[in-house]
Order: C-alpha cells, then sequence, then structure tokens
C-alpha cells in the first residue's frame, strides 16, 4: 500500500474536525481557542503542501509560507489582546466579553 | 507497506493524538505542550513531502516563537481551570457529533477521491531554471522574483503585528519620575522667569535731594 494524496489529505481533514470539536468543547477558554484556531491553519497547511508535492507546483508551498507570516502576527496580536483582557477583567472567559452588548 | 507508509502512519497518529490533547488537556500548559508536540510531527510530515524549508520554518519560527509566547502568557496568567471547564461535558455530544460527521464525509471522499500516488514532477519555478533545484533554492527564486511586492508586504504584516503587540501591552508606572523632554525643549523663558514689579516699601525721597541743581 503506496502514499497517496488523499491520505494527507485525509489527515489534515481530521485535524480540522479535531479543531472544531476543541471549539465547540473549549468556548469559554479563550488560550484553547486561539491553540484550535493554530491547529485549524495547520490543517490548512498540511493540505497546501501535500497538494504542493504531488502536482508538482512550487506556488503551494509559497502561500503556506505566507499563511505562517500572518498566522505567526495574528497569534502574537490575539495574545497580547488576552493579556489586556486579563488584566482589565482577571479572567479570560468568552461569556464576560459583553461590555459592547453585542 | 514501505517504510515510508509506516513512518507516514506514525507521525499522522501522533499528530492527531497531539491535537486531540490540545483541545482535552484539563491543564492549559500540557495543551500547548502536546501543540509543540503536534507541530513537531506537522514538521515531520512536511519533511516527507519534500518540503525542507516549510518544515525548518515551522520549527524555527512555530515551536522556537509562538508556541514559547503560548506558554509565557498562559504561565504568566492565573486562571481559573474549573470555572474555564464548565460546560465542557454539555457541549461534548454536539461538538462530538459535528466532529465525526465533518471527519467521516472528508475521508469518505478524500481518501478515494484522490488517488495520486506518483508525484509529479517539479515545475521549473522560473522560467530557464532547472527542474530539479533544492527545496530552498527553488522556494528563494520564486519568493524574491514572483513573490516581491507579497513579502514585502507580509514583512509589513509582522512590523505591524510587533508594533502592535507591544502598544497593547505596554504600560507606565505610575510612581516613577521622568522627564518629559518635549516639555523641556518647548519651554520659554516666560514659563520659568516672571519679572515682577515690587512696590518700593519705603517712600521715595524727595527729588530735590536726588537732583541738585
Amino acid at each position: 500500500m503506496t502514499l497517496t494524496l488523499g491520505h494527507w489529505l485525509t489527515v489534515g481533514a481530521l485535524l480540522f474536525a479535531l479543531s472544531v470539536i476543541g471549539i465547540f468543547l473549549n468556548r469559554k477558554n479563550l488560550i484553547v481557542l486561539l491553540m484550535a484556531i493554530e491547529l485549524m491553519l495547520l490543517a490548512v497547511n498540511i493540505n497546501f503542501v501535500a497538494f504542493s508535492h504531488y502536482l508538482g507546483d512550487m506556488h503551494g508551498q509559497v502561500f503556506v509560507f505566507f499563511i505562517l507570516t500572518v498566522a505567526a502576527a495574528e497569534s502574537a496580536i490575539g495574545l497580547a489582546i488576552l493579556v489586556l483582557l486579563f488584566r482589565n477583567r482577571s479572567s479570560i472567559d468568552v461569556q464576560d466579553l459583553q461590555t459592547l452588548k453585542g | 507497506m514501505n517504510i515510508q507508509t509506516g513512518f507516514f502512519y506514525v507521525f499522522a497518529f501522533v499528530l492527531l493524538y497531539a491535537a486531540f490533547r490540545v483541545v482535552t488537556a484539563r491543564n492549559t500548559v500540557h495543551a500547548v505542550l502536546h501543540l509543540m508536540l503536534a507541530f513537531s510531527q506537522a514538521s515531520a510530515l512536511w519533511l516527507m513531502l519534500q518540503a525542507e524549508f516549510l518544515a525548518i520554518a515551522l520549527v524555527l519560527v512555530y515551536l522556537g516563537a509562538v508556541m514559547v509566547l503560548f506558554l509565557f502568557v498562559v504561565m504568566m496568567l492565573d486562571i481559573n481551570v474549573d470555572a474555564m471547564r464548565k460546560g465542557f461535558w454539555r457541549n461534548f455530544p454536539l461538538a462530538a457529533m459535528l466532529g465525526a460527521v465533518v471527519a467521516l464525509e472528508m475521508a469518505a471522499v478524500l481518501l478515494t477521491g484522490f488517488r495520486i500516488s506518483t508525484p509529479n514532477a517539479m515545475a521549473p519555478v522560473v522560467p530557464g531554471a532547472a527542474a530539479d533545484l533544492a527545496n530552498v533554492k527553488a522556494l528563494g527564486l520564486l519568493l524574491y522574483t514572483d513573490y516581491l511586492m507579497p513579502i514585502q508586504i507580509a514583512a509589513v504584516i509582522l512590523l505591524v503585528g510587533m508594533v502592535a503587540a507591544i502598544a497593547l501591552t505596554l504600560r507606565g508606572r505610575k510612581d516613577s519620575k521622568f522627564i518629559n523632554v518635549g516639555d523641556q525643549v518647548r519651554v520659554k523663558a516666560s514659563d520659568r522667569l516672571q519679572v515682577v514689579k515690587v512696590a518700593p516699601t519705603r517712600a521715595a525721597a524727595p527729588a530735590s535731594e536726588e537732583n541738585p541743581s
């Protein structure tokens, strides 16, 4: 049994499903929500790299590079907002974020 | 089943186990550590896909920087774990059902739908370049020719992220004494020196004495 493209895509899909489950389970904990988003981006990146390898196109890996860049900036700002939130409310419960009554 | 397939299953299994522990771990520090394990396994998978540069970048950038940032934040904040876990099991049936549906449907389509087992040869990245460049060289050629503008924008995004993160979390101490340089530069003589017209305390002498003529 040799590896096919489908194997890699399936790993990505399972990883994505796991992170969706994580978002549902940890609806209160903002840190775990951020980590689940990181896992989702990783699943997408695995798909990109697998397609890039099997279709012989380098552009997919370039796109992964940019996704990594944006994800790093996103998590840095997200964690900064988290620290700010904890300073003001001394909790990171998503339910507490009702100041704007949105 | 050749050795490559065996390695694939090992890495994929550890990756999925680590991801499962990330979303279910009780202790947030354990969740971050399992996230690091997941990313390292993903890096190994990318090495198997001959994406060497991205695999190393994942280890350097993600395991080295982003995950350490997560770990710092988790250890810095004093989180009430039990309050955070409230509602965990209430949401579990819905989450498990949804996850199972997503996983089964996608696996059913993907596992049978994409039967490419022999990868195509890499197309030449830029006209005139050899087709069998090393991964890092090919990626570099692409990034610094076709994607020159996007890579500059990515650099600006990182800069904005850094400035925003610092600006959000910076707070000055209220009790520290400091000199405001701008105020010092802008100061005028009239702010510091005031010429006061003082009324004489003694009556002036008669004018005839001072001015004999």
